[in-house]
């Protein structure tokens, strides 16, 4: 299957940065408001933002069972900040439901408040192809226990910044902010 | 702030910066779009609006509705309470400071401030001058009317421009008519031919380089937010329609008869703008909004929104 639309979560967060990133690897994009807009997409983004707002629009909405059984058929996914959250199978003190998409636990704003914020380069041993990829991270979360299915496809010193669980993407940081197409070609590559 | 040390520059700059880079004060305004950020003056009311789908809290002793009321000096939030709220919610907690005084705002970010709200709500320690945002890792917002303000907030090194409209008199009208200003003002650059950006920089009051940048991408080079007035779930849709990024709202909330259902609603506006059945859905049983007052009772120096320069 050849990934044509890309819907984005459009509840809430930075939907124009990942759309801008997705246009310019030449595909379409759809904002995702219902189970209508879901199941007209190959592949979904789940972008930064809140993770609770996000997470109380998925429960107004009623699209968490549609978003599950989506991605547990396959549909290519990638979550980035408050979307890896909101992927991840456990959540320390976070009062919503998340989607329970890939088995990690989720750590929010583990790296402290907006001035604590930062950007860095992936370390040395990330994944073939990662090599030098700089990360924005924001208010950001760490996921850590990653199952046996979870691969780590980067570091940031020394802590999983990226990983993959079968269709499953998440990023801690905001590839979206940057010029640098990388982890979108990836969650592409998976159609 | 960068230290490019040994590792290859590969044209993404694979370099670290920390958050007083412009890059990471901006990416948080980023993660504010399509939300709501809500005044709040206690630890209860914060929780209300994280529960309410808030995408952050902006905390202030009293809201702009009482500040108008009582009169005084309004100064930055007490620092128990921000504690208090920072220890409540999980989502941004914000904090207003009065123009020009960088030591409220140096305290707040030694608090761990998310965001620093620079603004005409409070009364103003400078005539003069404002805050120079550019060394502090808190991000900066302030209000603005027009192009030229904006730019002049983003050169002190703003990451992120809010309408100033008119806080505190549940009257939208003056943030319709900064929103349509500004995008206004936006629109006429991008035709000018180059030769003209320094003439108008000139009117604009307006770094030329700045002014250069909006010509070219057409918009700002920060996200751009309306607040001042916004008491309604159509308020908010309106100015998402306008083309703001998101919305704050100040007394419209917890001035009003339900504060928990308003939130939501305000919320959920939000999100659906572009969808009349959501916004007319969300309208539904709100009981009565915050008390508006018409501007044209209002005499010059009770207006907030001439604060600032």
């Amino acid at each position: 299957m050849t990934i044509e639309r890309v819907g984005i979560l459009a509840i809430q967060g930075d939907v124009a940065a990942h759309r801008r990133m997705l246009e310019g690897l030449g595909v379409q994009v759809l904002d995702v408001l219902c189970e209508q807009d879901l199941n007209a997409v190959d592949a979904l983004v789940i972008p930064g933002g809140e993770s609770t707002t996000i997470a109380k629009g998925i429960a107004r909405l009623k699209l968490h069972e549609a978003l599950r059984r989506r991605i547990s058929d396959g549909m290519p996914v990638l979550g980035t900040c408050a979307g890896a959250i909101l992927l991840a199978s456990r959540v320390e003190n976070h009062p919503v439901a998340v989607l329970g998409a890939m088995d990690v636990t989720a750590v929010r704003n583990a790296y402290g408040t907006q001035v604590d914020s930062f950007a860095a380069p992936v370390d040395d041993d990330a994944a073939p192809g990662l090599e030098d990829m700089r990360c924005v991270f924001i208010r950001a979360p760490q996921l850590t226990e990653p199952g046996p299915g979870v691969e780590v496809l980067a570091r940031v010193d020394g802590r999983a910044v990226l990983m993959r669980e079968r269709n499953v993407i998440a990023a801690t940081f905001h590839p979206e902010l940057t010029s640098d197409p990388r982890v979108h070609e990836m969650l592409l590559a998976m159609g | 702030m960068s230290k490019s040390k040994d590792k290859k520059g590969n044209g993404n700059g694979a370099q670290r910066s920390d958050a007083r880079s412009f890059e990471i004060k901006v990416g948080l305004a980023e993660m504010l779009k399509g939300g709501v950020i809500m005044d709040v003056t206690t630890p209860e009311q914060a929780k209300i609006a994280e529960d309410a789908g808030a995408a952050a809290v902006m905390a202030l002793e009293r809201v702009p509705a009482d500040i108008r009321k009582e009169g005084g000096v309004a100064r930055m939030c007490s620092i128990e309470v921000i504690e208090g709220i920072q220890k409540v919610v999980s989502i941004p907690v914000m904090a207003k400071v009065r123009i020009g005084h960088f030591s409220e705002a140096r305290v707040l970010e030694a608090l761990g401030v998310d965001f620093i709200d620079e603004s005409e709500v409070l009364t103003p320690a400078d005539e003069a001058h404002h805050v120079d945002k550019h060394d502090f890792r808190s991000p900066f917002v302030c209000g603005a009317r027009d192009l030229g303000e904006a730019l002049r907030r983003i050169g002190e090194g703003a990451a992120m421009i809010r309408t100033k409209g008119e806080a505190g008199s549940g009257n939208i009208v003056e943030a319709v008519r900064h929103l349509r200003q500004v995008f206004g003002d936006i629109r006429a650059l991008t035709v000018l031919p180059s030769e003209e950006l320094p003439a108008r920089a000139k009117e604009l009051r307006a770094p030329v380089d700045l002014v250069r940048t909006v010509a070219q991408i057409g918009k700002l080079p920060v996200p751009n937010f309306a607040a001042g007035g916004i008491a309604t779930p159509a308020d908010a849709a309106l100015c998402m329609s306008l083309g703001a990024e998101a919305v704050f709202v100040g007394s419209g909330i917890f001035k009003s008869d339900d504060p928990e259902s308003r939130a939501r609603a305000i919320v959920r506006a939000t999100t659906h703008y572009r969808d009349p059945a959501e916004v007319l859905a969300a309208s539904r049983g709100l009981g009565g909004a915050m008390p508006g007052i018409e501007l044209e009772t209002l005499a010059e120096e009770q207006r907030l929104a001439s604060r600032g320069w």
